[in-house]
């Protein structure tokens, strides 16, 4: 029988930044679970709140923002709460996080061998040797070639995909029990994309860690994880498998972004379109974010909308959910 | 249809010199052996556009794609070749015949933030042109700039306002409305949707595809995502380091493409699926244009190579009716 601990348990998070113009409630209200060496694709558009999701993971809010309500348990522990120096000790050790630029990760004046080797020594006491070859191993696994010379390199002599590849082997060279991969293939090409899922991929099967992926790219998650929460807003709106969610969405907003994305089979045909924009987190009407854009809008809208559990794991936060509708 | 090219290009090239400094001079005199750095951006691309077409320009970054789209738009002089503008010769036209080509081949950018003047109201950004070129008289002019912003899906209300006081896409109707402020015939549009959100791209594509209806345009649709130009495109162009390396109708290149370096490209477009899916990803990355593999230029991480792709560069040939493919394998 499996551990039944999830690796990660988030509970009713909130973010809120205090600015002068207000607050802003950038993350309101956030729940989810992940397992070890499952992929959970966390989707959103930009403002929704699911990079600011991962930074709170992480501990990694910084001021006017803050922490406000909730709880993060990681393998059981409360982390949201926990003092600086736990919070330190799991950071990177424990639960890495892989940036959208990895130039963000990467010192730029320090050579490759010297960041990876800090990195393992940070929480291993092993001796630089020892960590070396660690760094070679785990540059290796994420299909360098030539590892031992690119140890030698310095950040600006490698291409985007060769750095991003870095910085995940760097995420990966402690044996985290988590990742939170906050877009890492946005800035790459296609082809070297392909290459990064492929890693990220065998990685999660070969060791067993748990990964929350964030992307704005439904395709993207839609062959990588195994669940999906899509987020609006600051809330997730609705959580499923994969298979769930792409292939019948409950939440009018899934439907919309699954319709937004063109596919072979609606070639030319106009791509459905919702309109207008997302709200500015800074004033949203009451009740749900989505409203006014939603073609479903009707009674209970303009109300708090609650999360119903539609089948086991089925999570919909939405009073007319689209469940009589046929598979698309 | 007429059975003349909108726009015809002929061996175009381009290429970026990197001088030597004053230092590198003095240095290369005493031997250091320093010498000037070629980038051959576009090499030699034969491409012709009929009216009414929407022709996909797809490749990686560094292939050359938003160079040879700034060359048909009359923004870089090529270093080698011509473009033809309905037959003929943009080079040699006389000064009104060359203005009416240039005002007809309009350019949409990747950053509408970054084209847009900051400190110019939106109608002073889209009715400039129109009133410089004389399309339209300073009496009309503010009618003709509402106009322009109704067609575009933008509340003409707005005219008066500052970019910044627009979102990411209402921006990017604002570079519509500029570029079709001049009435052209072409349009030329580079990543014009990369950076907008997923549903927000949905918007302005569906916006693409209404004015291409109404104003009967032309497109060259320069991007990276294969799902957008399989969406939209009638016809999509793969480059590869400069070069060509595939031409051919949307459908017919996305169900069998031909060059080994299209096959890998499209069996990595991401897809919406209900399953799981394992990469199979091409090894190694796009070498250095400014110092390209031999013959070839995919040779390096082809699976198919044979000793010929080391030394000798295959042809763009057709290889069906409106196919063509620049591969050594169709010989055989």
């Amino acid at each position: 029988m499996m551990d039944t601990t999830p690796t990660l348990a988030v509970t009713d998070l909130k973010t809120h930044f205090f600015t002068k113009a207000g607050v802003v409630k950038a993350v309101d209200g956030v729940s989810f679970e992940v397992k070890a060496g499952e992929v959970l694709g966390l989707v959103g558009e930009s403002g929704s709140g699911k990079s600011i999701t991962g930074f709170s993971i992480l501990g990694l809010i910084d001021a006017p923002g803050r922490v406000v309500a909730g709880s993060i348990k990681f393998k059981g522990e409360e982390i949201a709460t926990a003092p600086e120096e736990r919070q330190r000790h799991l950071r990177g050790n424990r639960i890495a996080m892989i940036f959208q630029d990895p130039m963000m990760t990467l010192n730029p004046v320090l050579r490759v061998d010297t960041q990876m080797i800090e990195a393992v020594r940070a929480h291993q006491p092993v001796s630089a040797s020892v960590a070396r070859g660690m760094a070679l191993d785990a540059l290796s696994l994420v299909g360098i070639p030539a590892p031992e010379s690119r140890l030698r390199n310095y950040p600006h002599e490698l291409s985007g995909g060769m750095r991003q590849r870095v910085a995940i082997a760097i995420a990966f060279i402690n044996k985290p029990d988590l990742i939170i991969a906050d877009e890492p293939t946005t800035a790459l090409d296609v082809t070297i994309q392909a290459q990064i899922l492929h890693e990220a991929q065998q990685l999660c099967a070969k060791t067993g860690t748990a990964m929350v992926w964030i992307t704005h790219d439904l395709a993207i998650v839609s062959a990588l994880a195994d669940r999906i929460a899509v987020m609006y807003a600051g809330r997730i709106v609705e959580t499923g498998t994969t298979a769930e969610i792409v292939g019948r969405p409950y939440h009018p907003y899934t439907k919309g972004l699954i319709g937004s994305v063109p596919s072979a089979n609606r070639r030319g045909e106009r791509l459905m379109q919702i309109p207008g924009m997302t709200p500015s987190v800074m004033n949203l009407p009451a009740g749900c974010a989505f409203q006014s854009r939603c073609s479903r809008r009707g009674q209970g809208c303009d109300a708090e909308q609650a999360v119903t559990e539609l089948a086991p794991g089925r999570l919909v936060r939405c009073c007319r959910p689209l469940v009589e509708e046929v598979a698309l | 249809m007429s059975a003349t090219p909108i726009i015809e290009v002929r061996g175009l090239s381009k290429r970026f010199v990197k001088k030597l400094d004053l230092a590198g001079r003095i240095a290369a005199q005493l031997g250091s052996g320093q010498r000037e750095e070629t980038v051959h951006a576009v090499d030699a691309v034969d491409l012709m556009i009929m009216p009414g077409e929407v022709v996909g320009l797809v490749g990686e970054s560094g292939c050359g794609k938003s160079t040879l789209g700034r060359m048909i738009a009359g923004i870089l002089e090529p270093t080698v070749g011509e473009v033809l503008f309905k037959g003929q010769n943009r080079a040699t036209l006389d000064d009104t015949g060359a203005r009416a080509a240039r005002l007809a081949v309009q350019m949409i950018f990747q950053d509408p933030s970054a084209s847009l003047n900051p400190r110019a109201r939106v109608d002073a950004s889209i009715g400039e042109a129109p009133r410089v070129h004389g399309l339209v008289s300073s009496r009309d002019l503010d009618a003709y700039v509402a106009e322009m912003l109704s067609r575009v899906g933008l509340d003409p209300s707005l005219r008066r306002r500052f970019p910044h006081q627009f979102s990411g896409g209402q921006r990017a109707r604002i570079g519509i409305a500029r570029a079709l402020a001049v009435k052209p015939e072409f349009l030329v549009c580079d990543e014009a949707i990369a950076a907008l959100d997923v549903s927000i791209q949905a918007q302005v594509i569906n916006l693409f595809m209404d004015l291409r209806e109404s104003l009967n345009l032309t497109y060259l649709f320069i991007s990276h995502d294969l799902g957008v130009v399989q969406h939209i495109a009638d016809r999509v162009v793969i480059m590869y380091l400069g070069r060509v390396v595939e031409s051919a109708p949307a459908e017919a290149l996305f169900q069998s493409p031909n060059h080994p370096y299209a096959q890998a490209l499209l069996a990595e477009i991401p897809k919406i699926s209900t399953t799981k899916r394992t990469f199979h990803p091409v090894k190694g990355e796009i070498p250095s244009p400014l110092n390209p593999p031999p013959g070839c230029h995919f040779h390096p991480r082809c699976p198919h190579a044979m000793a010929r792709c080391t030394s000798q560069a295959p042809r763009l040939r057709e290889i069906a009716p409106g196919r063509l493919s620049a591969c050594h394998l169709n010989d055989a």
